[in-house]
C-alpha cells in the first residue's frame, strides 16, 4: 500500500458560516450569452443528475443528459419513500441550520468534511422553497402549512414529505423541470443509453462512450465537462433495495480513468426491510424508516421461541431499541438499529421461518392513535407489505430485517464537487462526501437536489469560465481508442460462451459481499472475500453465458458488462475495508468495539477519506488520504442512549 | 406450482411477433411475477435460447417501468398492483398465463415484451410543468395550500407514468395519464397561471402522438395500478373547455 500526501479537497477560507457565500462571490461566471457555447454532459437522470441538467439548461448551457431507463421519470430517487430533511423550524423545535450540520456531522460518524455539510444544511431550506414553486404535492396540515415528521438520528421534527412517496415526487419535480428544458432545446434527452467509458484529452474529462439499448450502437459523445450522477453501488450485494439496473459502470469506468473512489467500505444498512423469502429473490423492499415514529420494534427474550406474536405476553418481550437507546428509543440512527437487529438474530431470538426478522409491532400506535390514523399515515405502507408476504400488518406485527440500502461511498470530490480529474464533476449518491459513514434518513433526498439545483450550477460554471468553449472533437484518438475499447469488451463478453448465466455470478458475488463484507465485518472475512472474489472475476470471463448479440436490444448483455463491473469494483470495496481497521458508522469491523458492542472509532489513526488510485501495473490500489480537519465540531463519542 | 406461458416473442420493431409456449415448473408462490419470468429466462439461457425481455426496474410498484398484459389485463388487474408487485400465490397450479406487450398504436414494440414510451414523456413535455426556474422561490408556507388541494393534487401526482391506462383503453386513449398531470398542477395555487394553455398544449400533443379519445369506458380507473380516478378526466375536462371559452 503506497500512502501520499494529504489529498486537497479546494476548502474556500474563512469562517464555516460564510465559506459558501464568500466562494459563490468568488467564483467565475460565465456570461448569459456565451452559455450556449458550452456543452455539458450529464451522466444520470436522477434528482442531482435530472436537477442539474434541467438548472444548467435555464441558465442557457447546452446539456446532453443521458440515462438507462426508458424515461428520465424512472431514475431510482423514484423510490425514496419517507421524505427530505430541511432546517426551516417550522415546528419551533429548536432547529437551525447549525443543527442540521451537527446531527449530519454526528450521525456520519465524524467521517464527512465539514465546509459540505455546512453548505448542504444552508441550502437545505432553498429545496423546499424550490419544490414548492415547482408544484410538488407537499403533505400540509389543516392550516395550509407545510407538515413535518420525525426521521432517525434527530429530536427536532424536520423532514417534509408527500405520503409514503416523498422521492416520486421530488423526481417529478425535477423531471417537470427537465422536461420543460427538452422543449425549450437547451436538454437532449438521450433514454435508453448507458454510459460505458469516459474520455479524457490531455487528462481531461471530455465526453463519454455510450451505447444506445435499443439498437446497440456504440457512440461517443464530447463536450466541455462531464458531471456524471449515476448513483450508488449498492447492487454489488445483488439483493439490495436497489432497482434492479442500477450500477457502478460509470463510477468504475471513471476509477480506472483515474478518478480516486473514496470509502468504498461505507454502506448502508437499512434495517426496516422486508425479510428475505427464498433463492429465487431477486431484490428487497425497504420499509419507510417512518414507520418507526409509531411502530415498536421487539423480539420475544427467550432463543427460539415458537409462538406467534400474539401470545407472547408483555413481559417476554425485549422492545431492544427502546431498552437500550431510551433517548432515541425506536428511532435510533441506521446503522445502530441495524445491528442491534442483526444481534438479537445472531441471539437465536430471531422471528419468521428463516430467524432472520424482528417485529415491528403497530399494536400500541392503534390503540394510542385509531385505527384510521395509522391507516392514513401509513397505509400504503401497509399496503405494499401485504402485497410482498400476503399478510396483514395491522393484525400481525411486520417482520423486517436488514438490507443493504445505501452507499456513502463514492468517487472522491472537492468542495466543488469536482473529481481529481479536471472537468468530471460527480453529484449525488454517486459521490462520497456528505454523509460520512453513515446517512441519516431522509438526507439523500436533500443532497441529491442540493448538488443538482443549488452546488452543481455554480460550480461547473466557475470551471466552465476557465475553458475555451468548443475545445474538444468526438473525432479525435482519444475517442476512437475508447469506442474501440467499449467495442472490444461487448466483443469478448459475447464470445466466452460459458456455462453459467450473468444472474448466477451476480448471486455468488453478492453472497460473498454479504457474508464478508456486510453488517459485521473481521480481517479474517475480508481477507477471505478478497481471496474468493478475484476467482469468481476469473470464473466470469471463463464460463459467463450471454445469448443474443451486441447490435440489438439485449438486456443480458446489459447485466452482463454490469456485473463485470461489479466484480472489479467488489475488490476495491473488501480492500478498503480490510485497511480501515477501525469501526465507524456503516463500517463495523468485529475487533473494533467497545464493551456494550457498539462501534468503536480510531480518530488518531482514521481520522481521514481514504480515496483510492487505481493501480497501475495490476497489484494493489493506491491510497491517498485527506485528512478530516473539524474546525467547528468536537470529535465524540457517537451515543444514542 | 407447474404453468404454462404464453408470451409474446417479436424480434424488434419491424418484425411480426407471435405467442409462444413455454412450460415452466418448480414455481414458488412467495415468487413474483417478474421473478418467475427470471427462473423462466434463466432455463432459457440454459438450454441456449434468447430470453424474454421485458422492462421492470425498481421493482417495488414505484419507477412505473414494468408493464404486460397478464391474462388480457393489464398488470394482471389485481386491484392497485404493478405487475412487479404482483405474487404467484395470485396464481394456481396449472394455470395458463398469456404475457403481452402494452398494446396501443403510440406505444410501439421493441421487442417481444418491451415498448416504446416515450410518447408520454413528449407530453409532459409539451406543457406539464410549472415555469419555476432553480432559485428565488419563496418561501414554501408564504402561500397556504388548504389540506384537501394538496391532498386531491397528491392523489393525481400519484401517476407513475407506466401506460396502463392507454394499453387498457379500447381506443388507446392516454386521457388518464393527461388529465393526472393536469389536475395535479390544476389543483395548486402555484399550477394556476399556466392552466390554460397547459392543457391546451399538452392534449393536442396527446392527439399528435396517436392516441385515441375517451369514449367513458373507464377500464384505465380499473386497470390503473395507482387507483387514479377517472374524476380527474372530468377535470381536464373542465380546463380544457375553460381554457377554450376564455381563448388561450
Amino acid at each position: 500500500m503506497d500512502t501520499n500526501g494529504s489529498l486537497n479537497g479546494n476548502v474556500p477560507a474563512g469562517p464555516l458560516a460564510e465559506k459558501w457565500d464568500n466562494h459563490r462571490f468568488n467564483m467565475k461566471l460565465v456570461n448569459p450569452a456565451n452559455r450556449r457555447r458550452y456543452k455539458v454532459i450529464v451522466v444520470g437522470s436522477g434528482l442531482a443528475g435530472g436537477g442539474a441538467a434541467a438548472t444548467l439548461g435555464e441558465l442557457g448551457y447546452n446539456v446532453d443528459c443521458f440515462c438507462y431507463q426508458d424515461s428520465p421519470r424512472r431514475a431510482h430517487s423514484i423510490a425514496a419513500q419517507g421524505g427530505i430533511n430541511a432546517a426551516k423550524n417550522y415546528q419551533n423545535d429548536g432547529d437551525s441550520t447549525y443543527r442540521l450540520f451537527y446531527d449530519t456531522i454526528k450521525g456520519g460518524d465524524f467521517r464527512s468534511r465539514e465546509s459540505n455539510v455546512y453548505r448542504l444544511a444552508q441550502v437545505s431550506a432553498n429545496i423546499i422553497d424550490q419544490c414548492v414553486a415547482m408544484g410538488v404535492p407537499f403533505a400540509r396540515e389543516y392550516g395550509g402549512q407545510l407538515a413535518n415528521r420525525s426521521f432517525g438520528g434527530a429530536q427536532v421534527s424536520r423532514t417534509f414529505y408527500a405520503r409514503g412517496q416523498t422521492g416520486q415526487q421530488l423526481l417529478l419535480g425535477v423531471y417537470a423541470a427537465l422536461s420543460r428544458q427538452i422543449a425549450a432545446g437547451t436538454v437532449k434527452m438521450h433514454s435508453r443509453t448507458e454510459m460505458l467509458e469516459i474520455v479524457l484529452v490531455d487528462g481531461q474529462a471530455k465526453g463519454v462512450i455510450t451505447r444506445n439499448l435499443v439498437t446497440g450502437e456504440i457512440e461517443k459523445h464530447a463536450a466541455d465537462v462531464v458531471i456524471m450522477a449515476t448513483g450508488g453501488y449498492g447492487p454489488v450485494f445483488y439483493l439490495s433495495t436497489n432497482a434492479m439496473g442500477n450500477n457502478v459502470t460509470a463510477s468504475i469506468r471513471a476509477y480506472m480513468k483515474g478518478a480516486y473512489f473514496a470509502n468504498p467500505c461505507y454502506t448502508q444498512i437499512h434495517p426496516t426491510c422486508i425479510p428475505v423469502s427464498g433463492d429465487h429473490q431477486s431484490k428487497l423492499t425497504l420499509m419507510s424508516e417512518s414507520l418507526r415514529n409509531d411502530g415498536r420494534i421487539w423480539v420475544p427474550t427467550k432463543e427460539g421461541d415458537p409462538r406467534g406474536p400474539a401470545e407472547i405476553p408483555e413481559d417476554e418481550r425485549d422492545y431492544y431499541l427502546e431498552r437500550m437507546y431510551p433517548s432515541f428509543g425506536n428511532l435510533a440512527p441506521r446503522d445502530i438499529a441495524s445491528r442491534a437487529a442483526k444481534r438479537a438474530c445472531d441471539e437465536g431470538r430471531g422471528v419468521g421461518d428463516t430467524g432472520l426478522g424482528v417485529y415491528l409491532d403497530f399494536t400500541d400506535a392503534i390503540k394510542r392513535l385509531s385505527l384510521p390514523v395509522v391507516q392514513q399515515r401509513y397505509g400504503n405502507l401497509f399496503d405494499m407489505y401485504e402485497k410482498i408476504t400476503g399478510e396483514n400488518a395491522y393484525e400481525v406485527p411486520m417482520r423486517i430485517y436488514p438490507a443493504i440500502h445505501y452507499t456513502m461511498g463514492g468517487l472522491w470530490v472537492d468542495y466543488n464537487l469536482m473529481s481529481n480529474i479536471p472537468g468530471l464533476f460527480v453529484l449525488g449518491e454517486s459521490n462520497f462526501s456528505d454523509h460520512g459513514a453513515n446517512r441519516l434518513g431522509a438526507s439523500a433526498l436533500m443532497q441529491g437536489l442540493a448538488d443538482g439545483y443549488f452546488v452543481a450550477p455554480y460550480t461547473v460554471g466557475n470551471y466552465l469560465a476557465s475553458q475555451t468553449p468548443g475545445d474538444y472533437s468526438a473525432d479525435s484518438s482519444e475517442f476512437t481508442q475508447a469506442a474501440d475499447d467499449v467495442k472490444d469488451r461487448i466483443h469478448r463478453v459475447l464470445s466466452i460462451d460459458g456455462k453459467r448465466t450473468v444472474t448466477s455470478f451476480h448471486r455468488e458475488l453478492g453472497m460473498i459481499c454479504w457474508d464478508y463484507c456486510g453488517m459485521a465485518r473481521t480481517d479474517q472475512s475480508l481477507k477471505k472475500a478478497l481471496d474468493l472474489i478475484p476467482a469468481l472475476k476469473e470464473e466470469f470471463w471463463e464460463n459467463v453465458s450471454v445469448p443474443g448479440s451486441g447490435d440489438e436490444l439485449n438486456p443480458e448483455l446489459e447485466k452482463a458488462l454490469r456485473v463485470a463491473d461489479f466484480l472489479e469494483f467488489a475488490e476495491l470495496m473488501c480492500y478498503d475495508a480490510l485497511v480501515r481497521e477501525e469501526s465507524c458508522g456503516g463500517h463495523f469491523r468485529e475487533e473494533y468495539q467497545t464493551e456494550e458492542g457498539e462501534a468503536l472509532r480510531d480518530d488518531e489513526h482514521f481520522s481521514h477519506v481514504s480515496a483510492w488510485e487505481a493501480p497501475r501495473n495490476g497489484g494493489r490500489p493506491i491510497l491517498h488520504k485527506e485528512n478530516l480537519e473539524f474546525e467547528e465540531v468536537e470529535f465524540s463519542v457517537r451515543s444514542y442512549k | 406450482m407447474d404453468l404454462t406461458l404464453r408470451v409474446w416473442r417479436q424480434k424488434d420493431g419491424q418484425s411480426t411477433g407471435s405467442l409462444e409456449t413455454y412450460q415452466v415448473s418448480g414455481i414458488i408462490p412467495d415468487m413474483s411475477f417478474l421473478e418467475m419470468l427470471d427462473v423462466t429466462n434463466e432455463r432459457l439461457i440454459e438450454e441456449g435460447k434468447e430470453p424474454i425481455a421485458f422492462d421492470h426496474d425498481c421493482r417495488e410498484g414505484i419507477c412505473g417501468a414494468c408493464s404486460l398484459v397478464i391474462n388480457g389485463k393489464a398488470h394482471g388487474g389485481f386491484s392497485g398492483t404493478t405487475t412487479c408487485q404482483l405474487h404467484m400465490r395470485k396464481f394456481n397450479d396449472g394455470d395458463t398465463i398469456t404475457v403481452e406487450p402494452w398494446r396501443a398504436s403510440a406505444f410501439p414494440v421493441l421487442k417481444d415484451l418491451v415498448v416504446d414510451r416515450t410518447s408520454f414523456d413528449r407530453i409532459i413535455q409539451a406543457g406539464g410543468f410549472i415555469s419555476a426556474n432553480t432559485g428565488g422561490a419563496p418561501d414554501g408556507n408564504a402561500v397556504p395550500i388548504p389540506k384537501p388541494d394538496a391532498d386531491a393534487a397528491m392523489d393525481a401526482a400519484a401517476c407513475i407514468g407506466c401506460g396502463a391506462c392507454a394499453a387498457s383503453c379500447p381506443n388507446g386513449s392516454a386521457m388518464l395519464f393527461v388529465a393526472a398531470k393536469v389536475s395535479h398542477l390544476a389543483h395548486l395555487p402555484q399550477g394556476v397561471p399556466e392552466r390554460g394553455q397547459r392543457v391546451l398544449s399538452m392534449v393536442a400533443r396527446m392527439d399528435e402522438e396517436g392516441f385515441g379519445n375517451c369514449t367513458n369506458h373507464a377500464e384505465c380507473e380499473a386497470m390503473c395500478p395507482k387507483d387514479i380516478s377517472i374524476s380527474h378526466i372530468a377535470k381536464m375536462n373542465r380546463e380544457f373547455i375553460r381554457a377554450t371559452v376564455r381563448g388561450e
